[in-house]
């Protein structure tokens, strides 16, 4: 088509092949603006026109964010991939404390830790301390290298130093809390055997001896008993706040959750009776609570002894009589259930577990629910032998004295006489990772990894294996204990060899899957668990109970008319070893709803006589006294607290934590009392509580006690009711239209949604929440949530997307508005996990101006933060009151730099979720249903061409959950566990699903917002209401 | 044509010849500032200053300094919004719908009136903006304007929008309205004077010639924009009271909310008028222009106002109990013995009670116990809105996230700036403008040039 070319001229120009225009032809503007030169040359005007607009320039540049320097790698590290996660099976132990665990790395940093579901013991389920524990990894206040009497040394001269003194130092003791740990073990006898034959010496902060004790005494095991609550039907607990605090609480609260399942096909469900003074989780969760004062504990398990005694034909034992209510109830349920059932206590007295353990022998749980073949070693703690050494370190017949990661000075009973003796031995030595109140005694700290850093393996069970391995090359100059204590014992091998030659020759050499060790050890550190089968069976033993019983009838009254005062943990901060992690501080505690603080707990009669009327948190300071130790705490009226006691946490008091919690409460481990050859918790005579004219407040997330009786809140039924009508206890508004009452989501104003593709929804077992807490700090984890502080938190505006509401029950017959405020002296407790509802009738989004809140098309209420303009009608829109607000710059700003760690200091950051903003001021945030998991989880299901998978997607609370209360999944989907549990019909694409479990309810059904978060009814385990 | 009963009592007394007029209402303009006046002003810039201290440092740290929380997302901001709003709708009424309804009363007011509306608007308006946690984008990404976000528009489903809308409209036709008003007037002071004030007020008259066609389009312009002000006294507190009524909270969510507000609205803006009036009269002596029936009349609005407010109050507790809804119920007893008791009481008895002291007629013709229930209406209309918005908020559906408010410093701090803004206005005005509307004076004295005997 030669023919048809035609040449187009841009003007006349072109067509002459003007000269002018030709020259500048290939130039874009034919003359380029001038700025300096030209024909004349630079003016002195133009000198300063440019330096007035560089200026200018600079100035504008210099408002512009400061530049960050982000180093690309050079050669990129196997295995590291930008916003791809790596997950490495690990460990969690601190003392006794454990948990197998999955930890999340995002470019080589940890940055969430899940439970491993592979472990048999805590499953997939984790606490609010083990995930919290990843921000301790970046903890700025840890040691960053080896300290010689309060200098900054180097490893050489400490260790040159240390082998010098201790080898002429003279007897040398070793000071540990519970090593769960078999090569550590191992690692420690060589050291002290290359020191004569060393001592170690094992406490807890948090002691359990007694049942060590009575295990030895009664069955001759070593160790605690491994209990059973799944295979129970009916649990008795003394005490023990087995779901919060005791022990292993992740795994019996997994267990109980078991046991706490119900549906319309199997509805049953164990029964729980706790007898206990001060208000506990797990109390809190029974199905008959009864207080009872510490003085009279001993005697009520007694009787409980000699009822079911009785029924067995044994002998009984003598004591006096005490009127526990619901306790032949329990011996009852209890024979009837033998074999089935389970008594537990949580005193330290090693008499009455000695009693406990005849209880469970005569109704055959030995061996059934309590098992002795199978011995856990959470607390190896020896108080008798701990309370010789304060006495030998006292008197300075300790030469050399090494503690090995654990903080006596503050978290032991007699820690001053501890503080006193240090400076008694010749040598000190310490592992602790910080420079806490026992290391900033001593001479030499050589600091340990933090356990993210560390190598390591754990035997927490007999049969039970786990390893824990470095999921980041260590921060600081710091080194694992274990290499220390090699180095030290003259051993050049270094800790990961031991503990490969360790495993080689004790687990490898004893199992036939594998004949090549590489791969036993590869599977092993992959699955992070490791077990070797056996057959639990029951252990006989001498239950002579006569001793025992005469003991607990001297140290035991029924009417003791002093003040009690019983010391508890609670469920964040525990022994408190971390309390220096603000996660944990401003967690809110499930019973109290308090944060930033421990405080006594007094009973409601006990405040009415003493004029104490708690508003929003603002109380008295009281003064308790035990002996000559006395201290002014603040007071917080908790039902539920048996007359005649207060309770006090551990934890609190810390003088050298760090910035995070020193100053924070007052140190209980004082009044402990260690006169008996044990750590009593429990102190019952010479305590006086006196209240002061000092105002305190404490910040609470919670004010309000109760539920005001509202239905359309919580719907609750007994087990009995609930066999007969599986709707029992069910709220069903109806809304009269036309001539008909009908269900509140037939009237609506809006047309509705179609989800064509997914609809995600949550269905929450209000019977299964325990109201551990556990989902508040994953999520506050997962979602770079901010810690706002004390202060904050009594203003109101703590950032949680996640709350549990605990609600106490009105006192019985209540109607009058004054009367259901009030709460019950001895409550029933629910728990209610709130977070976004995910409405698709959602009040925030029609209210927005500016439509930065929206409906995404699989049911999620999405909240875009760079659209938000901060006029909060949406929050005050919100029914359920989850949305939270920006009040300040809660990152990179100094006012909130020592709480808000993980948004403020450049280490702390290092924890950030990548996934998720950091929210700006100004803007409301709130439970997006972790969309980040969501979009990933469909996009690795796209870019494997398939669908998703259910449970392949989890939100960050339901996994967290040690007893799967909450349950996250696709209701479009009908092979999804939520789904069935929810028995969607007919599957639609119509947001409005038709559910046909009787127990699944919305919140506020009334005002049809048409949740995608379904309750399921509280039920308890009682016997029919009357009326 | 203007006809006047012998038999009705003027409404201009003291015998004012068409030059007393202009001479008593253009000597405020033309004299020295009082020592009184620049007193007062000294304290508006005072309290608009430390005022400022307390509006910079919200916008400086966030709205964290003030007493709001997770539960109560808004108080003293919007509650003092709704106050000015509604304070402002005095004016409007006053010369637009009294100007259609031919009430000549109106005359001796309606300027002081308006001024008090647009700046009463001015410091409402300031709160939708300054209450944002990020005004500096809200400002305008509440506007529907085109823009680089893709098709990014506005929530036209949102009542905050409609507010949007609502206040920009009303404030620009009661600034437009108002300043026509004021041209003629500014025309005579301009005749009047010499010098720079010449230069600023022939300026500020737009070449105002009096010519009897340049009145006819005077009086057109008026009328027009009158109509268009008249639909807007209804409108703009209707919709404000849509940010509530349209919500899902106990205690917001109610349908009566659109003519109770109105009927608050001109209650409070009556009662604002009233205690701004008394104390110009009193200080630039005009009290032959600003008389005892004048006051009288007003007192009777409030009455009217007063007792439909009163009946809304009534009506709400009993449809809370009669619709059977647990919350709601909870919602109206709770603000009546909840934990902001108080706060009810005194709403209740400034705002019902008090005006109800106006059918004696000693009351409602006494200056001094005007200007005092004229105060509590203020006070108590300020306590309706607290009432509303707090005591909703602060105990809705869950007990779990019941909560109180406590205002900070910074809460007051705001509240006195808009004060000081709104004084430091209208001290200015009334120093710089004419404050009652001389050409429309004139047209309802009883004779025209020459003295009346008494």
């Amino acid at each position: 088509m030669k023919e048809n070319k035609k040449t187009y001229w841009k003007g006349l120009e072109e067509l002459t092949n003007d000269p002018e225009f030709v020259k500048n032809a290939e130039r874009e503007f034919p003359e380029a603006p001038s700025v300096l030169g030209g024909e004349e040359g630079s003016s002195r005007r133009d000198f300063l026109k440019l330096m007035g607009f560089s200026l200018a320039a600079a100035s504008l540049a210099a408002c512009e964010a400061p530049v960050r320097k982000a180093i690309p790698y050079v050669n990129k590290p196997v295995d590291i991939n930008p916003s791809i996660p790596n997950y490495y099976a690990s460990t969690f132990a601190s003392g006794g404390d454990y948990a197998s665990i999955v930890v999340k790395t995002r470019e080589g940093r940890p940055i969430k830790i899940d439970g491993n579901d592979l472990s048999p013991i805590n499953g997939k389920g984790v606490s609010a301390i083990v995930e919290a524990s990843v921000l301790s990894l970046y903890d700025k206040q840890r040691l960053t290298g080896p300290y010689i009497n309060g200098e900054k040394a180097d490893w050489s001269s400490l260790d040159s130093e240390v082998k010098s003194k201790l080898a002429s130092a003279g007897t040398v003791k070793i000071v540990t809390n519970t090593v769960l740990s078999p090569s550590t073990q191992k690692a420690l006898d060589l050291f002290a055997e290359s020191f004569g034959g060393a001592e170690i010496i094992t406490y807890d902060p948090v002691s359990n001896y007694g049942i060590r004790k009575a295990a030895e005494t009664s069955y001759g095991v070593q160790g605690l008993p491994t209990y059973h609550f799944d295979k129970a039907n009916v649990i008795v607990s003394f005490g023990a706040d087995f779901l919060g605090t005791w022990i292993s609480p992740i795994e019996y609260a997994r267990q109980y959750g078991k046991g706490r399942k119900i549906s319309k096909e199997s509805p049953t469900m164990s029964r729980h009776f706790q007898f206990e003074s001060n208000l506990s989780l797990t109390g809190a969760n029974a199905d008959y609570r009864t207080p009872v004062k510490p003085s009279q504990s001993g005697l009520a398990v007694l009787a409980l002894y000699n009822a079911i005694a009785k029924k067995a034909g044994a002998a009984s034992a003598s004591g006096a009589a005490v009127e526990v209510a619901h306790l032949d109830q329990a011996a009852n349920e209890l024979w009837a259930n033998r074999g089935k059932s389970i008594v537990v206590s949580g005193s330290n007295d090693p008499n009455v577990q000695i009693v406990i353990n005849a209880i469970n022998d005569l109704l055959n749980n030995n061996g059934a629910t309590v098992d002795f073949s199978r011995p856990s070693y959470f607390r190896k703690g020896d108080d008798d032998k701990m309370n010789k050494f304060v006495a030998d370190l006292k008197a300075g017949r300790v030469g050399g004295v090494v503690f090995y990661n654990c903080n006596p000075v503050y978290d032991f009973a007699r820690g001053e006489e501890i503080e006193e003796g240090i400076a008694k031995a010749k040598v000190s030595v310490a592992t602790n990772g910080s420079m806490d109140e026992t290391a900033s005694k001593v001479q030499y700290i050589a600091p340990d990894h933090h356990y993210l850093e560390s190598w390591n393996d754990f035997n927490p069970r007999s049969g039970e294996y786990s390893l824990s391995q470095p999921t980041i090359s260590p921060l600081f100059d710091t080194r694992q204990a274990q290499d220390s204590f090699l180095a030290w014992a003259g051993d050049d091998s270094n800790y990961y060899d031991f503990l490969q030659d360790n495993w080689r020759t004790s687990l490898f050499e004893n199992q036939s899957e594998t004949s090549d060790f590489q791969e036993f050890w590869d599977r092993s550190l992959y699955n992070g668990v490791y077990s070797v089968n056996s057959e639990s069976s029951s252990v006989s033993g001498d239950l002579d109970i006569s001793s025992a019983a005469t003991a607990i009838g001297r140290t035991y009254k029924a009417d003791n008319p002093g003040t009690e005062l019983a010391i508890y943990t609670k469920v964040g901060i525990g022994s408190g070893a971390f309390s220096n992690n603000p996660w944990l501080q401003e967690m809110s505690d499930p019973i109290s709803k308090a944060t930033w603080d421990n405080y006594l707990t007094v009973s409601q009669k006990w405040a009415k006589d003493n004029g104490v009327k708690m508003v929003e948190g603002a109380t008295k300071k009281a003064k308790i006294t035990i002996g000559d130790k006395s201290l002014t705490v603040p007071v917080l009226v908790q039902p539920g607290q048996a007359d005649g006691t207060v309770g006090l946490a551990l934890g609190y008091g810390r003088t050298k934590s760090g910035r995070v919690a020193d100053g924070v409460g007052v140190n209980a481990y004082a009044l402990l009392d260690a006169s008996k050859g044990f750590t009593n918790y429990d102190i019952t005579e010479g305590v006086t509580v006196e209240i002061t004219s000092d105002s305190y407040k404490i910040a609470q997330t919670q004010t309000h006690q109760t539920y005001m009786g509202r239905e359309f809140v919580i719907q609750e039924a007994t087990l009995a009711d609930y066999k007969e009508d599986a709707s029992a206890g069910r709220y069903k508004p109806q809304i009269y239209k036309e001539g008909e009452f009908m269900k509140p989501s037939k009237v609506s104003l809006w047309k509705g949604h179609k989800y064509s593709q997914h609809h995600w929804g949550l269905a929450i077992d209000m019977n299964s929440c325990i109201g551990c807490g556990a989902c508040t700090v994953a999520c506050q984890v997962e979602n770079n949530v901010a810690v706002v502080g004390k202060q904050e938190v009594l203003n109101r505006r703590e950032m949680a997307w996640i709350r549990i509401d605990r609600y106490y029950s009105s006192p019985e017959g209540s109607s009058s508005n004054s009367e259901l405020e009030r709460a019950a002296d001895n409550p029933e407790v629910t728990f209610q996990p709130m977070m976004c509802q995910h409405c698709n009738n959602a009040p925030c989004e029609t209210v927005c101006p500016v439509a930065a809140t929206t409906h995404s098309s699989e049911g999620l209420n999405q909240m875009t933060y760079n659209r938000c303009i901060g006029t909060r009608y949406c929050a005050n829109n919100c029914p359920y009151k989850v949305r939270r607000f920006n009040w300040f710059k809660y990152h990179d700003n100094k006012d909130f730099s020592a709480v808000n760690v993980a948004q403020n200091d450049d280490l702390g950051k290092m924890v950030l979720n990548p996934d998720v903003t950091v929210r700006a001021r100004g803007v409301i945030e709130k439970c997006s249903m972790c969309v980040q998991r969501i979009q990933s989880g469909k996009l690795t299901a796209k870019r494997e061409a398939r669908k998703v998978k259910d449970g392949e997607i989890n939100t960050a609370c339901a996994t967290a959950c040690p007893t799967d209360a909450i349950v996250f999944g696709d209701m479009n989907d009908p092979n999804s566990k939520i789904t069935e549990m929810l028995k969607i019909e007919e599957n639609t694409t119509s947001a409005l699903k038709e559910v046909n479990e009787e127990r699944a309810y919305h919140v506020l059904e009334e005002i049809n917002v048409s949740p995608n978060v379904w309750y399921f009814t509280k039920i308890r385990n009682k016997e029919k209401t009357e009326a | 044509m203007q006809v006047t009963s012998s038999v009705r009592e003027p409404l201009i007394t003291g015998g004012k010849t068409l030059k007393d007029v202009t001479h008593d209402i253009s000597r405020q303009v033309e004299g020295k500032p009082s020592m009184l006046w620049l007193l007062a002003l000294l304290v508006s810039v005072g309290a608009l200053g430390l005022g400022f201290i307390a509006l910079a440092a919200t916008l400086w740290e966030g709205i964290g300094m003030w007493g709001l929380n997770k539960t109560i997302g808004w108080a003293w901001d919007i509650t003092n919004f709704v106050w000015w709003v509604g304070i402002g709708h005095a004016g409007t009424l006053i010369s637009a719908v009294l100007l259609l309804f031919r009430q000549k009363w109106r005359m001796a007011i309606n300027r002081a009136a308006e001024a008090m509306t647009i700046f009463a608007v001015i410091c409402a308006a300031m709160f939708p903006i300054i209450h944002m946690g990020r005004p500096w984008l809200g400002a305008y990404w509440a506007l529907p304007l085109p823009n680089t976000f893709g098709s990014l528009w506005v929530n036209f489903n949102s009542p905050l929008l409609w507010d949007v809308f609502a206040i920009s409209t009303y404030f620009s036709v009661s600034l437009v309205f108002w300043y026509i008003a004021l041209i003629p007037d500014f025309a005579t002071i301009r005749d009047r004077a010499t010098g720079l004030r010449k230069t600023i007020y022939s300026a500020l008259a737009f070449g105002w010639d009096g010519a009897a066609k340049t009145w006819s389009r005077f009086e057109t312009v008026s009328l027009i924009l009158a109509g268009l002000a008249t639909p807007l006294v209804l409108s703009v507190h209707t919709i404000v009271s849509f940010d509530f009524a349209t919500s899902v909270i106990p205690g917001w969510h109610t349908t009566i909310f659109p003519p109770y507000f109105v009927a608050g609205a001109i209650f409070s803006g009556f009662a604002m008028v009233l205690t701004l009036m008394i104390v110009t009269r009193k200080v630039f002596k005009l009290e032959d222009y600003i008389t005892i029936g004048h006051i009288e009349l007003m007192n009777i609005v409030i009455i009217i106002t007063g007792s439909i407010v009163g009946i809304a109050y009534i009506t709400e507790f009993f449809i809370a109990w009669y619709s059977g809804v647990a919350a709601e119920q909870y919602a109206f007893v709770n603000r009546a013995f909840g934990p902001y008791w108080w706060a009810y009481w005194s709403m209740m008895t400034c705002n019902v009670i008090s005006p109800q002291l106006f059918w004696i007629k000693k009351i409602r013709t006494s200056i001094v116990l005007t200007f005092i229930l004229s105060l509590i209406v203020n006070i108590g209309m300020w306590f309706e809105r607290f009432v509303i918005i707090v005591t909703s908020l602060h105990r809705d559906f869950l007990p779990s996230s019941w909560a109180m408010f406590y205002p900070t410093w910074a809460d007051v701090g705001v509240y006195l700036f808009t004060f000081g803004l709104f004084f430091t206005l209208f001290f200015l005005f009334a120093k710089f403008f004419p404050v009652i509307n001389m050409f429309e004076i004139k047209s309802i004295i009883k004779s025209s040039s020459t003295k009346e005997s008494k």
